[in-house]
């Protein structure tokens, strides 16, 4: 182990540097609740369709379910990914992970790190993957996914998406029992932060929550999500796509929902994470795929017979 | 003679698919040499997480030639009146890419004699990418960068070496070169290959043990070493210790075994909880003292050497810990509800969308398994213990223990059912109504155990069939034909004659909605395509597997089956094909008039009628079913004689009308008793 412990920002900020590095640009946490950094539209909207993209961030991640009114040494209602999406995939993405480790000092001819098979799934948002998650000495500490689907849509560029969980790194890192004494950064814990909020987001989420309002709000950001992906406006659309979705998991917290029900919501988050892609990709489509410079790509999707040929009378 | 190597380098392939995919590749690779004619003398299979490779030894230089000879028109038809070659021999000739002139006149015919020359090895080799590398079957597919083609896990490099040289091919960008790929931290990505005789030992040099056998041979003695060492039991040998050994050995390339410990505290811990933390999440082996109990050390195998083993041996206790302490939380915390806690919240939980709750589910399993009591006449305290198993057996389902480890669903609820109170018979019946829980797993032992495995599993069944929830094709996601294999085996390891139409039936018209649209003669038919299906198995010919399975007569599934293997054990008898040539005669004629008339012995005319007569009348089926399937065929085997005299003596078809029925009410009382041993009729007589 190195001698000075990273703090959770120098961890941050290393693996920001490594990654802008390699190409990738660094985007800020999406500003709406989510429950995993794969939401953001810098991962979901952008894996669809043919064009380039390399991103990554850091991602504040909200599972009301997980909460454990801050007792708990490592469930979180609120949890930190470091998310990087490379697409199209590099031959070398796993070297270029395994080059983030060593940055972070993590040298692995001095621990055991292997890839073990984790097909990834997120059945609300019709996305699926393929993949693993990396085991550094016997603890789970990355997720990496080779995208296969997104909103139910066959991808025709594949991102590679490698999600650290910050917390464990940190915690493997720093060698400390509990999330809470983790060190963020100039002696500050992560407890000196988190620890009311997550024991007040947990009482909200299992005992407070007002179920008729959250219903409602459902229901609410459905009909506006819907009314503005009929417009075409993608992004505006996605945020209520979002807002349902961090909804319903309020709900599901609260445990009211009986699972019948729970399909039914799920079903209705997917019905629209399937129309946001859809629409994502025209809109890029009739963008011209901007991003998209390699002139055969260009004629395979946009040329005479592509894929996103403008239609006649279009 | 040279030799040929092909490695296929990938990113690291799911654990369970890497022994089959290796055979599959020795299987195509065989099929390759063949279609080629391409000798080789040995054919050796090697794999890592990271490869798939083929050695092939002494390849010959090229292909055997091939010489056939294919025959053409007769002489006369080849030639015309002038002798000038017809139509026919032209368009012969033209087929085989030959001219007339190459013709021979043999026999009355004209004949074509082709040769193929052989081909360079090199030439045949270089299609292997094409013809056995991208055509490998997997059960996951991924795509990667911006390619269509589908393979298991990306495809990142590529050797095919003849000896010392290249042999060209690409799959996508990946061309083939001498360039492998060592261990990932201990060596490099630029490992040559210098001739393909030097695999294994360029391999090993680069920390890859590359011959899947020899890898396990030695996480196997590395494992041994080590708990021999600390007097500690370990044991291989068990199915779970295998599957372990052999997921492990396909995820390391140069295996190190090591050990680590946890704090005895845990050991309060029910053990299989500590065991399902180590074997499944953890992939650990766990040790036992010389007598068999769990000792607070287990064994895991890191992808590395011995080098800075103890941060190792660290990080992994550390992850155990962490598990450990959940599950003892959660044990703890379970015991402080109660059984009735748990079941308030069964309530809720849904056995599936279209069918309702498990609470509901649990509620008709009682009701059938009470029946199932009652028919099997259990005595009253069985009856009790079954009844209150019944009333909570999945109550397990909603502690926090299989809330976390699921795969521990029963082995809790017995734990705690003893520890909360429950009799042991009902402690033990929770866990057993998950058995079997595979094809050739163990079955429910105790008497309320069995019935209730029965009773759930029938439930399950008829409930997903009355929602249309069928399984299709291999496509069964509810393990259907799972369960009613665990019926059938469970119904015949307790000897248990349970005709089935007759229960079913009451217990669809007590269960209401959920089983109303079951349609119990596909129910039926699926449950007796398991007893056909094992009967196959155990390699009764088809024929009387057929016969025997056939839906008629009784629908006590071990009887059928039991039927079935007397059929089998007869079917070599010397009078075998008499036998079942008379029962088929009697049963062909009766299904031409059925009748189900009384048999007047008054208007028998010869003496051969009165003989059968007697013969058949005194055999009772049921009572002889009871006894068992030989009872039966040994009763219907002596009707032979006296239906072979009948039908020499007697004219089925008569012009009055009162004897001609009086005979077929007779052929049909014999038929209703020939049924009791199947369908005689799918029997092949040789």
């Amino acid at each position: 182990m190195t001698e000075h412990k990273l703090s959770l920002q120098d961890i941050i900020l290393t693996l920001q540097q490594y990654w802008a590095k390699q190409g990738a640009n660094l985007m800020q946490a999406y500003d709406n609740e989510v429950g995993a950094g794969t939401q953001s539209p810098y991962t979901f909207l952008r894996a669809n369709g043919p064009e380039p993209w390399n991103a990554a961030y850091v991602q504040p991640s909200r599972r009301p379910a997980d909460g454990r009114y801050g007792d708990n040494p490592n469930r979180l209602f609120q949890h930190h990914q470091f998310q990087v999406v490379m697409k199209p995939s590099p031959a070398n993405i796993q070297e270029l992970y395994l080059g983030s480790l060593e940055a972070l000092g993590i040298k692995p001819l001095e621990h055991d790190i292997r890839f073990v098979e984790d097909n990834w799934e997120n059945p609300s948002m019709g996305a699926a993957g393929i993949g693993w998650e990396v085991w550094l000495d016997g603890m789970e500490v990355t997720q990496f996914t080779y995208f296969q689907q997104v909103g139910g849509i066959e991808v025709d560029s594949v991102t590679a998406e490698v999600t650290y969980g910050l917390e464990r790194l940190a915690s493997y890192i720093q060698d400390v029992p509990t999330v809470y004494d983790l060190e963020w950064g100039n002696g500050v814990l992560y407890g000196d932060i988190f620890k009311e909020p997550e024991y007040e987001h947990s009482k909200y989420a299992f005992e407070e929550s007002n179920q008729a309002v959250l219903l409602r709000h459902f229901d609410e950001f459905e009909a506006e999500a819907t009314h503005l992906l009929e417009l075409g406006l993608v992004h505006p659309a996605y945020d209520y796509i979002l807002k349902s979705s961090h909804t319903f998991n309020l709900l599901d917290a609260r445990g009211t929902v009986s699972v019948t029900e729970r399909a039914g919501y799920l079903h209705r988050i997917r019905t629209m994470a399937r129309r946001v892609s859809k629409v994502f990709i025209q809109a890029r489509a009739d963008l011209g795929f901007p991003l998209l410079k390699d002139i055969e790509l260009r004629d395979k999707y946009l040329g005479e017979n592509g894929k996103y040929a403008k239609q006649e009378g279009k | 003679m040279s030799t040929f190597l092909l490695e296929i380098g990938l990113e690291e392939m799911p654990a369970h698919l890497v022994t089959s995919s290796e055979a599959q590749l020795i299987e195509r690779a065989t099929t390759f040499l063949a279609e080629h004619r391409l000798s080789v003398s040995e054919i050796k299979p090697f794999s890592t997480p990271r490869r798939l490779a083929v050695q092939l030894i002494d390849v010959a230089l090229e292909s055997e030639a091939l010489s056939e000879e294919k025959r053409g028109p007769a002489i006369n038809r080849a030639k015309d009146d002038h002798g000038a070659w017809s139509k026919a021999a032209q368009g012969f000739a033209r087929g085989q890419g030959a001219t007339p002139e190459d013709f021979e006149e043999r026999e009355g015919y004209v004949w074509l004699t082709k040769h193929t020359p052989g081909e360079a090895a090199a030439t045949i080799l270089s299609k292997i990418g094409d013809e056995v590398v991208s055509q490998m079957k997997f059960t996951t597919y991924m795509k990667w960068a911006n390619n269509s083609f589908l393979y298991v896990r990306p495809i990142r490099w590529l050797v095919a070496l003849l000896d010392e040289t290249i042999v060209d091919f690409s799959i996508l960008e990946v061309s083939t070169g001498r360039f492998t790929r060592g261990h990932r931290f201990l060596s490099h990505e630029h490992v040559e290959i210098t001739h393909a005789d030097r695999y294994v030992d360029t391999l090993k040099a680069a920390h890859v043990l590359v011959d899947a056998d020899v890898r396990k041979s030695e996480i196997r003695a590395q494992l041994e070493a080590i708990a021999t060492k600390n007097h500690w039991l370990l044991q291989l040998d068990a199915d779970a210790a295998q599957d372990l050994l052999e997921e492990v050995n396909n995820i390391v390339e140069w295996p190190t075994a090591f050990s680590g410990s946890f704090d005895e505290k845990y050991l309060d811990v029910p053990d299989e909880v500590l065991m399902t933390s180590m074997r499944e999440h953890q992939r650990f082996f766990y040790v036992t003292d010389q007598s068999g109990i769990l000792l607070p050390y287990f064994l895991s195998v890191r992808n590395g050497n011995t080098e800075n083993l103890s941060n190792v041996i660290a990080g992994n206790e550390k992850v155990l810990v962490a598990r450990l302490e959940d599950a003892e939380f959660f044990y703890h915390e379970d015991q402080q509800k109660t059984i009735a806690d748990s079941m308030l919240k069964v309530r809720k939980l849904v056995f599936h969308e279209k069918i309702g709750t498990v609470y509901e589910h649990m509620q008709r399993v009682g009701k059938l398994a009470a029946a199932l009591a009652i028919k099997l006449n259990f005595d009253d305290s069985k009856k009790a213990d079954l009844s209150r198993a019944a009333e909570i057996y999945k109550f397990d389902l909603m502690t926090g223990m299989v809330g976390e480890f699921d795969e521990l669903q029963g082995v809790m609820g017995e734990h705690y059912a003893k520890l909360f109170g429950e009799t042991p018979a009902v402690a033990v019946a929770i866990k057993e109504h998950y058995m079997p829980t595979s094809a050739h797993g163990e079955v429910a032992t105790t008497d309320v155990g069995a019935v209730l495995a029965i009773a759930d599993k029938l439930d399950t069944i008829v409930t997903f069939f009355s929602a249309n929830l069928m399984p299709t094709g291999s496509n069964d996601p509810y393990g259907l034909r799972r369960a009613a294999t665990g019926i059938v085996r469970t119904l015949e390891n307790k000897q248990w004659h349970v005709a089935l139409t007759p229960l079913l039936n009451s217990f669809v018209a007590n269960s209401g909605e959920a089983t109303q649209d079951a349609d119990l003669t596909a129910v039926l038919s699926f449950i007796f395509d398991r007893v056909r299906k094992m009967a196959l198995d155990n390699g009764v010919r088809q024929d009387l597997v057929s016969a025997g399975t056939a839906p008629v007569g009784s629908t006590d599934v071990v009887y059928i089956a039991d039927r079935t293997q007397t059929l089998a054990k007869h079917a070599d008898d010397v009078n075998f094909r008499e036998v079942i040539e008379s029962l088929t005669r009697v049963s062909r004629l009766a299904v031409k008039q059925v009748s189900q008339d009384t048999i007047d012995e008054t208007l028998f005319e010869n003496e051969a009628e009165r003989e059968l007569f007697v013969a058949s009348k005194s055999i009772d089926l049921l009572d002889l079913e009871d006894q068992g399937g030989e009872a039966v065929y040994r009763s219907l085997a002596a009707l032979q004689m006296p239906i072979a005299k009948y039908f020499d003596e007697t004219m089925v078809n008569v012009d009055n009308q009162e004897i001609k029925n009086n005979r077929y009410a007779q052929l049909n009382l014999i038929h209703r008793l020939i049924v009791g041993l199947g369908d005689l009729a799918h029997i092949v007589i040789k």
